[in-house]
Parts: C-alpha cells; sequence; structure tokens
C-alpha cells in the first residue's frame, strides 16, 4: 500500500511549476486579457475564499483527517453575518460573532470526532448537511446586500496601484502563518508524525487528541473568515454561498501532493496548486468556457496527482522485477 | 513422550518440497535460500531466530509472496502460486501467528469464505454450512456457536476458528505459524492432539515455534533458518537443546551476550499494585540503576500491556508508578518522557517509526521541544541529534533524509532507540528489543544495553526469547494471565524455572512472588 | 487526573449499578442486534405522530410521492451499501444519474420509436460503463474511492455540462409509455416503486445468499484476510463499483421517466443524500457492516421526514439540517454501541458473569 501511494515529494512540487508555467502560456495564447492587471486582480480575487479554507484542510488532510463540513461552515457564517447586521449590531460585532460561531461549528466537529474517536469522514459529511442546514434556516432563500459601502468597496478594490486585492493580503499573511507552522514548528512536525502513525506518534509523547481537535476548530475559524470575505466581495449573504467549495478545497490540496492517507505533502505544493487552478479557470474563462465545463480539469487534475505517480511506480516496480529475473 | 518415528514407503513423493527460493523486498533480502522438504506424515519443524526468513518462506508456501527465484513441487508437481487461492487448491492450509479474521461475519462465514457449499442455483447452503462448522467446532471440543461474530472471541478461541478453518479445508500440508504462542498449556495440548490426529492421516505439517521442548515432543525432523538461508537440516532425534540453540545463533552464546556485572543503584521504577482490570492485576516491582530486569511471560500474558500502562499509553484502573522516587502522572505519555521514563515498543513500524518519515525526524519526534529555537525547529539541530545517535549506535544508512521505511528491520529498531536516548532517560522500558532483526544488529543491541546500565540507567527488558532472558537479565520477573508469578535471581534462573511459571505454577523459590 | 484517586468511586459506583448495568446492557444489545427493528419503530412513531398533528398526512397521494422520491434514492443507497460494505465510497453517483438521464433524454429525442427495455438497458450499460472507470481508478490504478470518485464526480458532470451546453429535456420529447413508467402504476403501486422493489430485493438477496455478496463484506471487514481466504479482491472490488454505477444508471432513466425535465444539473449533489440513507441506515462506513433493508429503511426514513416537513408546514429548510444531525446521531449511535457491546462481551469472557 505504501508504495503504491508513494508520492515524490520534492519532484512533486518540480512538476507543479512545470504545470504553472505550461498553464500562464496556455493563458496568454488562449486570450490577450490575460496578463493584463485588472484580469490578474480577478484571478487572485477568486480563490481567495477557496486558499483561506484549503490553508487549514492541508493541516488536516496531512495529519490524516478530513473535513467536508468547511464550505458549509462558510455559508452558515454568511448567513449569519446577514441576520446580525439585519438586526442592527455594529460590523465589528458582527464579524466577531461570524467567527465565534464558525469556531464552535469547528469545536462540534472536533469533539464528535476526536472525543468519541468517530471517523471523520462520515461525521463531515454529517456536519456538511448539519451546517448548511442551519444556514438555510438562518436566511432561508432571502439574500442580504445592504453591507456597509466602505466594507463592499473593501472586498472588491486593490492594494492601491498595485494588482493586489485587498482581501488578498489575508490570504497571503494566512498562507506565510500556516506555512512556518506546519513547515517549521513542533506542532507542525507533529502532524505529520500523526497522518504518518497516529500509533506511533502517541507512543512519542504527542498529544494526538489535542492535535487534532485544535486541528478542526481552527478548519472552522477559518472557514468562518471566508464566509465574511466572500460575503463581502459579492456583497451579498445567502445561504448557499459556498455550495459545493468543499470538493474544490480537498481537490486543491490533494493536487498540490498531499496524500489522502496523510503524513505527506506540504503548504508549498498546495499554494501552488491554488495557483494553477485559478490561472486555469481563468484562463479558460476568458476563452468562454463556462465555470461547470472547467470542473473537467479540476477533476483530471486531482484524479492525476494520485493516478500518475502511481502508474510511474508501478511501471518502475515491473522493470525491476524483470531486471531481477533477467539478472537470475 | 517423543514423536513416533517417520516411516516412508519407498517411491513415496514429497508432499511439498521448496528448492533455493529468493525473495527480495526493495532493497532488503528476506530470503536468500529457502528450500525445505516436507514428507506425508510428518511434523516438521522450522526453527530460526525472528528475521532469519520463516514468514516469508511461509508466505511463499501460502501464494501470498511470490518468489524472485527458486523452485516449488507439490507431490511431485512443479508450481508457481500467484494468489493465496492457488496454494489453497494445491492443498496448502495456513494458521498464522496473527488470527486473520472477518470480526463482522460469523464463525461460519469466516471458516468457508470463499467456498461456501452452494444449491444448485448458486445459492449458499447456510445451513450446511453451520452444521458442518458446528461438528467441526464440537469435534475440537470448544463450546462455540457457528453463528456467533467472531469479534470479542478470545484469541485462543480465534486460534481455534482458524484450526477449523485449516481442517475444512481438508489439506494435505498444514502450516502452523507459532500457533501455540498465546495459548494456554490445555489449549496448547487440543492443538497437539489434532496435529497428531492430521498426521497419522498422513498430512505434512510445517510447524513453526520458539519452545524447543514442543520441537522434541512433536516435530520427527527440523529445519533451522539463518539470515534468509536454510543452514541446518536433521531429523529430531540427532539433535539436543544446546545444538539446536547454536545452528540458530550461528556463535557460541557466551561471547553473544555482553553481560557485565553492574553493582546496582538506588531504585529508579517502583511500580505498585498496578491493575487494569481484565488485563492485569497487583503489578508490583522496582528496577534500580544499573539493573536490567527481564519480564518474562507467554504472548498475551500482559506484559506490554503493563509497560504501555506504566508509560501513559494505555488506561489503568489503581496503582501507582514511582520514577526516581516520585509519583508519575499515569495516563499521559509526555508526563512520563518529562519524568525520565522511555518505551521502545513491541511493534516498530505500528508503535516505533512513522515509517513514511525521515531518520532525522522520526529521532526527532521525541524531543521536538528541545530544538525549537524562537518557535521554530532547527533543522540543523536535528540533523546532528540523528547524527550523533547514529553515530553512537552504529546506524546503516545512506543519509539522515531517507525515509525510515527504507532501513532494515536492525537499523530501524536502532533509530526507535536512539529517539528515545535522545531524550537521556533514567528508565529504559525496552519491549521485544530483538524481534525481527538481524545477528549482528542483535549484538549489536544487546552492547548498547550493556553500556546503557553501566552509566546508571534502570533496563526494564520484556522479551519472549528464553535465551536473551538467561543471557541478558539480572532478574527475571514472570507474569501469568495478568498476574506476576515469579522474581527470580539471575545465579537462580533457568529455562525450566522460567517456563513453570509462565505456564502459571507458582514459585516455591520467588522472592515476591503474589 | 490520579489513577489511584479515581479508583474508590470508580469502584463503589461499579457495584451499585452492576444490575442496573446489565440490564441496560441487555437493551444495548437488543438495539445493536435490532437496528432495522429500531428504524422500523422510529418510523412509524413519526408516521403515527405527524398523522395525529395533522390528519390530512395520511393519503394515497402523499404515500405514492414519498414512494416515488423514495423509490429512485434507495436503488442509489442500495449500489451505495455494496461499495461501502467494501470499505469504499462511490461520490459520483449523482454526476453518473445526471449523465444518464440526460442522454437517454437525447436517445428519445433522436429516436423517438426507441423501445423503452432498449432505453433503459441503455441506461443501465452507460452507468456500468461510468461504474467500471472507477472501479479500474481504484484496482488497477490504486487511487484511495474517495479521490477517484470524487475526480469522476467532476469529470463526468464537466462532460454533461460541455455536451448540454445550458439546453434542456422536456417531458414533450419522452414517448408517453416511457413517463407510464412513473405515472402508470399496478394495483395503485407506482412502475417505478416496483422496478426498485425487484431491484431492491435482488440486490439484498444477492449480498446475502451469493458467494460474490458475501465477499464484499469480507472484503470490508479485512481486506488482508479476504486476499489470504482466496478472494480475488481486485476483481471483487471491480465488480462492486461497476454494480454501483450500473444502479446509478438505471435511477438515471426512471429519474429521467418521473420529472421529464432534466438539464446539465439534474441530481447534482444526491450522493450526500444517499451516503445519509446508507449511514442512517447502520451501513458502516468503515466497511464489512449493513444490509439493502436497513439502507432502504434509511432511504424511507429521510424521505418520511421530509414530507412531514411540508405536511406540518415547517419551513423546508429544515430538512438539511435534520439530515445532517442525523447523520452524525447514526454514526455515533453505531459505533458508541457496537463498542459498548465488545467490551461488555470482552468483560464477560474474561470473568464470568460477575
Amino acid at each position: 500500500m505504501s508504495t503504491a501511494t508513494h508520492k515524490p515529494h520534492l519532484g512533486w512540487e518540480v512538476m507543479l511549476v512545470a504545470v504553472l508555467a505550461a498553464a500562464l502560456v496556455l493563458g496568454r495564447s488562449l486570450s490577450a486579457d490575460f496578463l493584463t492587471t485588472s484580469n490578474i486582480a480577478n484571478l487572485l480575487a477568486d480563490f481567495t475564499e477557496i486558499a483561506l479554507m484549503a490553508l487549514p484542510m492541508t493541516l488536516i488532510i496531512i495529519a490524516a483527517d478530513i473535513d467536508l463540513s468547511v464550505a458549509s461552515i462558510m455559508g452558515m457564517s454568511s448567513s449569519l453575518m446577514g441576520v446580525l447586521w439585519h438586526m442592527g449590531l455594529p460590523m465589528p460585532a458582527v464579524i466577531v460573532l461570524c467567527l465565534v460561531a464558525g469556531t464552535l461549528a469547528g469545536v462540534f466537529n472536533g469533539v464528535v470526532i476526536v472525543t468519541f474517536a468517530l471517523p471523520s469522514l462520515a461525521v463531515t459529511i454529517g456536519t456538511l448537511a448539519l451546517f448548511r442546514g442551519v444556514s438555510y434556516l438562518l436566511l432561508g432563500d432571502q439574500a442580504i446586500a445592504d453591507f456597509p459601502t466602505a466594507l463592499t468597496t473593501f472586498g472588491i478594490s486593490n492594494v492601491g496601484d498595485t494588482f493586489i486585492p485587498q482581501p488578498f493580503v489575508i490570504v497571503i499573511v494566512a498562507a506565510i502563518g500556516f506555512t512556518v507552522l506546519l513547515q517549521a514548528t513542533a506542532f507542525g512536525r507533529s502532524l505529520y508524525a500523526i497522518g504518518s502513525n497516529q500509533t506511533a506518534a502517541r507512543f512519542s509523547g504527542i498529544n494526538v487528541s489535542r492535535a487534532r481537535l485544535i486541528l478542526y476548530v481552527v478548519s472552522g475559524l477559518m472557514s468562518a473568515l471566508a464566509g465574511i470575505i466572500y460575503t463581502l466581495r459579492f456583497s451579498s449573504a445567502r445561504g448557499d454561498n459556498g455550495e459545493g467549495f468543499e470538493l474544490s478545497v480537498v481537490a486543491a490540496v490533494l493536487f498540490g501532493g498531499v496524500s489522502i492517507f496523510g503524513g505527506k505533502g506540504s503548504l508549498p505544493g498546495v499554494l501552488l496548486s491554488l495557483v494553477i487552478i485559478a490561472v486555469l479557470k481563468n484562463a479558460l474563462t476568458l476563452s468562454d468556457v463556462s465555470s461547470e465545463v472547467l470542473t473537467i480539469v479540476t477533476g483530471v487534475l486531482l484524479l492525476s496527482s494520485v493516478l500518475v505517480p502511481n502508474l510511474v511506480n508501478r511501471w518502475r516496480d515491473a522493470r525491476q522485477q524483470k531486471a531481477l529475473a533477467a539478472h537470475a | 513422550m517423543s514423536p513416533s518415528p517417520l516411516n516412508l514407503a519407498p517411491g513415496t513423493t514429497p508432499r511439498l518440497e521448496l528448492r533455493n527460493a529468493r525473495k527480495n523486498f526493495g532493497a532488503v533480502r528476506a530470503l536468500e535460500n529457502g528450500t525445505l522438504t516436507l514428507w506425508p506424515g510428518e511434523v516438521h519443524a522450522l526453527l530460526g531466530e525472528n528475521g532469519a526468513g520463516k514468514s516469508t518462506l511461509v508466505k511463499i508456501l501460502a501464494g501470498v509472496h511470490q518468489p524472485d527465484g527458486g523452485e516449488l513441487r507439490v507431490d511431485g508437481q512443479p508450481r508457481q502460486f500467484a494468489r493465496p487461492s492457488d496454494a489453497i487448491d494445491a492443498g496448502i492450509a495456513v494458521i498464522y501467528q496473527e488470527p486473520t479474521l472477518f470480526p463482522e461475519l460469523s464463525i461460519a462465514e469466516n471458516i468457508y469464505m470463499g467456498r461456501q457449499p452452494l444449491d444448485r442455483f448458486g445459492r449458499i447452503r447456510a445451513e450446511t454450512m453451520q452444521h458442518a462448522v458446528q461438528e467441526m467446532l464440537a469435534s475440537l471440543g470448544v463450546n462455540l456457536q457457528a453463528t456467533q461474530s467472531v469479534r470479542g472471541l478470545s484469541i485462543a478461541d480465534q486460534q481455534v476458528v482458524e484450526i477449523a478453518k485449516a481442517l475444512s479445508l481438508n489439506a494435505n500440508v498444514l502450516i502452523m505459524d507459532e500457533p501455540t504462542a498465546a495459548l494456554s498449556r490445555p489449549e496448547v495440548e487440543r492443538l497437539f492432539a489434532i496435529a497428531e490426529r492430521l498426521r497419522a492421516a498422513n498430512v505434512a505439517i510445517l510447524f513453526i515455534t520458539h519452545r524447543l521442548e514442543e520441537v522434541f515432543r512433536l516435530a520427527q525432523r527440523i529445519t533451522i533458518m539463518r539470515d534468509g538461508a536454510a543452514v541446518h537440516f536433521a531429523e529430531t532425534h540427532e539433535m539436543t537443546h544446546d545444538s539446536i540453540v547454536s545452528r540458530m545463533v550461528g556463535r557460541d552464546l557466551a561471547s553473544y551476550y555482553p553481560k557485565a556485572e553492574v553493582e546496582p543503584g538506588e531504585i529508579a521504577l517502583a511500580v505498585r499494585r498496578l491493575t487494569r482490570r481484565g488485563v492485569f492485576k497487583d503489578i508490583s516491582f522496582t528496577v534500580r540503576r544499573g539493573e536490567i530486569v527481564a519480564l518474562a511471560g507467554l504472548v498475551g500474558a500482559g506484559r506490554s500491556e503493563v509497560a504501555r500502562a506504566i508509560f501513559g499509553v494505555d488506561p489503568v484502573d489503581s496503582g501507582d508508578v514511582q520514577i526516581k522516587g516520585k509519583s508519575l502522572l499515569l495516563g499521559d505519555p509526555a508526563a512520563a518522557v518529562r519524568a525520565g521514563l522511555a518505551l521502545v515498543p513491541e511493534d516498530r513500524r505500528q508503535q516505533g517509526l512513522a515509517l513514511d518519515m525521515s531518520i532525522a525526524h522520526n529521532a526527532a519526534l521525541t524531543v521536538l521541544k528541545r530544538l525549537v529555537h524562537w518557535g521554530l525547529i532547527s533543522n540543523q539541530s536535528e540533523r546532528n541529534l540523528a547524527q550523533d545517535w547514529g553515530r553512537k549506535l552504529k546506524l546503516k544508512a545512506h543519509s539522515m533524509d531517507v525515509p525510515a521505511s527504507t532501513l532494515s528491520g536492525g537499523n530501524q529498531q536502532k533509530v526507535v532507540l536512539g529517539k528515545w536516548l535522545a531524550t537521556h532517560p533514567d528508565v529504559l522500558i525496552i519491549d521485544e528489543p530483538t524481534r525481527g532483526i538481524d545477528v549482528g544488529a542483535k549484538a549489536e543491541v544487546y552492547q548498547t544495553l550493556t553500556e546503557l546500565v553501566k552509566n546508571g540507567m534502570a533496563v526494564l527488558m520484556i522479551s519472549s526469547e528464553l535465551p536473551e532472558v538467561l543471557g541478558m537479565a539480572d532478574r527475571i520477573l514472570v507474569m501469568n494471565e495478568g498476574r506476576l508469578t515469579a522474581d527470580i535471581p539471575r545465579a537462580q534462573a533457568d529455562e525450566a524455572r522460567i517456563m513453570a511459571a509462565a505456564l502459571g505454577q507458582s514459585d516455591p523459590h520467588s522472592r515476591s512472588a503474589a | 487526573m490520579k489513577a489511584t484517586h479515581a479508583l474508590p468511586l470508580a469502584r463503589s459506583a461499579q457495584r451499585k449499578t452492576s444490575a442496573g448495568d446489565a440490564a441496560a446492557m441487555r437493551w444495548f444489545i437488543f438495539l445493536g442486534r435490532h437496528r432495522e427493528t429500531t428504524l422500523v419503530a422510529v418510523l412509524l412513531a413519526l408516521i403515527v405522530a405527524t398523522s395525529l398533528a395533522s390528519p390530512h398526512f395520511l393519503n394515497i397521494q402523499n404515500a405514492r410521492d414519498v414512494l416515488l422520491n423514495v423509490a429512485i434514492i434507495a436503488m442509489l443507497t442500495a449500489g451505495m451499501t455494496v461499495v461501502m460494505l467494501m470499505r469504499h465510497i462511490d461520490l459520483s453517483i449523482s454526476s453518473t444519474v445526471g449523465l444518464t438521464a440526460y442522454s437517454i433524454g437525447a436517445l428519445f429525442v433522436a429516436h423517438p420509436q426507441m423501445p423503452i427495455a432498449v432505453a433503459v438497458l441503455a441506461g443501465v450499460a452507460m452507468g456500468a460503463v461510468a461504474g467500471s472507470i472507477n472501479g479500474a481508478l481504484v484496482t488497477f490504478g490504486r487511487v484511495p474511492s474517495l479521490v477517484a470518485t470524487l475526480s469522476t464526480l467532476y469529470i463526468f458532470r464537466g462532460i454533461d455540462y460541455a455536451w448540454v451546453h445550458g439546453g434542456q429535456i422536456n417531458a414533450t420529447s419522452l414517448p408517453a409509455a416511457f413517463q407510464m413508467i412513473a405515472s402508470g402504476s399496478v394495483l395503485g403501486v407506482p412502475y417505478l416503486v416496483v422496478l426498485a422493489l425487484v431491484v431492491l430485493a435482488v440486490t439484498g438477496y444477492y449480498l446475502k445468499h451469493f458467494r460474490g455478496g458475501r465477499e464484499f463484506y469480507a472484503i470490508g471487514s479485512n481486506p488482508e484476510a479476504a486476499n489470504l481466504a482466496g478472494i480475488q479482491v481486485d476483481r471483487r472490488v471491480f465488480k462492486g463499483f461497476v454494480i454501483s454505477g450500473a444502479l446509478a444508471g438505471l435511477a438515471g432513466v426512471l429519474w429521467l421517466a418521473r420529472f421529464g425535465t432534466v438539464d446539465a444539473s439534474t441530481a447534482k449533489g444526491i450522493e450526500l443524500q444517499v451516503v445519509a440513507a446508507a449511514v442512517v441506515g447502520s451501513v458502516a462506513i468503515t466497511g464489512g457492516i449493513g444490509n439493502v433493508w436497513g439502507a432502504t429503511l434509511g432511504a424511507l426514513l429521510l424521505g418520511v421526514i421530509n414530507l412531514s416537513l411540508v405536511v406540518l408546514k415547517v419551513s423546508p429548510f429544515w430538512q438539511l439540517a435534520i439530515q445532517g444531525a442525523l447523520i452524525v446521531l447514526a454514526i455515533a449511535t453505531d459505533t458508541l454501541l457496537a463498542r459498548a457491546i465488545a467490551r461488555w462481551t470482552m468483560k464477560k469472557r474474561d470473568h464470568g458473569d460477575d
């Protein structure tokens, strides 16, 4: 099993850089508008929410868990934002309460999964429905759009004269934070150990339950943040905001070279993967391919991230086997 | 009682012949020369230390592994097994050391999975199957229901299900890979009676065990393996206990265990009335600095469970543990590490290592907090740490950055040992220190243990290998079914006395036996 | 907390409640062994409660609606059961349903005279092809089923969109005889429901009484032991995915017959409903446990809940939240019950009945 799912660690990132270059060339050749600043701003803005949720998701999958409820928490926070704003609460309070709600949703996931030792896939499929349900209960099929202009402008304008959208600054800060956390701290290292062999991690004195619980809580918090930014960017709070995003998030993480069995992968890889997906989507959208058809690209990327290394390994093993037989 | 002699009619072909079988796993050579002949009506013992290649050989005969070379004949016909079902079709049944059952399914289904009796519409004849299994269980003398699910059965009962499965195959060759390791005396007797019955029916039986007295009782012939090769073949009556052991080990025993005389110091580990309901009860003992105390007993006696409970990865119901006179917070491995306790667990691959991670990362897992500067891990000090311990333990590896999975068993054990020695423990609990590692690496592990106690460490060594226990320990504690049954000083220890205590006979001369 | 301090308390509590414990345990074991009975009880209680609250609840039309809705989901759940028994998952079914529904619709547009049997068989065949792609990815490609079927979920749906391009098939392009599958009935039971019942019965029977069926359980229960028992695991897993795909194909055809109008987004997201139904029906996501009967009850329970909400004029927005809560509850109940029973039997074994 371990050889079958082996992913070349550095090799995959090099491959991703090559794919990114190819995607950029493709984008340039498909449309003259591709490299304009306004388009780059669009491109970056479009993956804000996916990126914010992919960061904690990377840590969760490396620890051999999964959280499919992220997009529902995101939707719930968006709905809650609309409701609270309509109730007349001041914006800072609204934002804080939304973040608290997301954190609590994460606590719920974490407690059910970690404390009762239940399978995370099944539980978060359940909370995917549950939190989305709460989101609909809060807002029904209404949309709330009258958010203060100061904030919605923040959602759609760039930093100074650059092509960097303001919300994207949050992504950059979060990406740096999560990368350092995962790649350079004791906590991050313990996540790899947990994902690689949970028993061995426990036998090494690592507090496995606490680490996993923290991950789900952080994931809830980040999803709520994504919900707030999404609401502001589109200046619309709706119950179905972000529906289906969880699959895009998981796809981006896995395409970034993280093993679904945990223990392998890195955040730089995932960040590259996010950029590649954003570039491809943008390039194809510019050439009038509908966003729904683009899901084929996501699917193929996701599949190839596991299938290609596996087939390469299989071919290499077969050749080795043959060489051995010839030798004997 | 000695085994009945093997009388072969002239012109009999062997049931099974394996010649020069080879098997590599990546760079690791698991089997170099697997050679074995089984005659109808014989019990043939396959002996060798852990890591000698016995399991690989068994898995080749079972069709689980495909050999890289060599020849296999069954009843004189050359055969190649591509998958386990080929071996089953060829009349070979295997009882593995660990039961391989389906916990969610009934006993009857477990026994007949893949070959259930069918009616003419292809439906499973469930009642026929249940009746057959019920009869089989009755003939084995166990009180189990064919329809009950396997989940919740004791290891011994699971082993019975495995035996029934093998019997139902009407196999010509029965392979038993350490079937007695977890069995109590009556259960062993029951198994032997069955084996004798099958032998009389001209079945060829391959019997793998670590208990030599069982070999002398049951087997007509012996094949001994060492370092992946069959090194000796003999009739049982030509061999003695000592000649078998020296051929298994490949050198003189005295030089093998570098036992040093160390004056024991103060008490480093004190365990008092430790109890976990249903697992072990009232365990009390002490280990002093400079002392190696062995914890012996049968598999399943609760030894590893005691170790895990002391270290805090398993819960306890009552009792307490003191390290250097201070009470230890139980149930928290991190606290145990802080208090100066280290546990090298029995199952290196499951409990000791994150196999996909590099050697350096594995070695650093226990001391991450110490390697952190300003909140960040220093890669340099991490690599230095691994290199340091690698040198001290004579670790053979291309670099500290390769995954632990690429190392041989012996070198993996050194990484686990290194990762724990890096915490500078006062008390080292080491569970099956040499399981599955080659002879050279074993000697190095023994050497390391000896040096550690010279420097004042207290070592609690759990081991199922009596020569190792007798060779290394200053004192031997023996457990049977969750209780301590003997505490034997080195000078008075011998194999018979340890085995008696392990089988639950109270030891009259013990100092503190309960 | 230190174990020594906790001990006396725990012990006395143990002694006091041991009689009550045994009685509670007997209940647990009953619930654990008869999850289907429990589901039936819950279902009946729900029906009785709703009809007491709203006398209009129990009528033919409602029953028909529930059965039609549940029939399609239940068929998909049966396929999911096969896959989940093997400790796998098939998320791509919703895309397969959508793609087949549209394809068969397009076939009818091109060949209005096409016999209905051909349409049904074509749908099943399409689904089987989709399933065999999943099966090949999982067995030959060694791609974890979650990743493989998540990818094909995207890819099949993307193909659907690329092809349909915003178009849709309307009921008017479908032969009346074809739509009779859903609207016509025998003894008051719609043909569609009869067909679904037959499929469910056959699948359930196969899983219980045939070697191939039992092998799905063996593989999910202990894949390594399944291999050692001589089961050709890869081949069996492949077949499991083909079954799941074929049932999704059939469900696609029936979807077309029931709703008449299909477009590229048909059946989007129903994979979660199906997983929910299976989990509520006690099919374990960890493999080896469950059956079609339970899964069908799970689907039925979810369907009746949805209708009850409508009848009781509760906001339909409750549907999803209740479904989610039920999933979490079902997993927790199943797992914790199984654990409690295992602990109890082990204790009993080790200590006799003390």
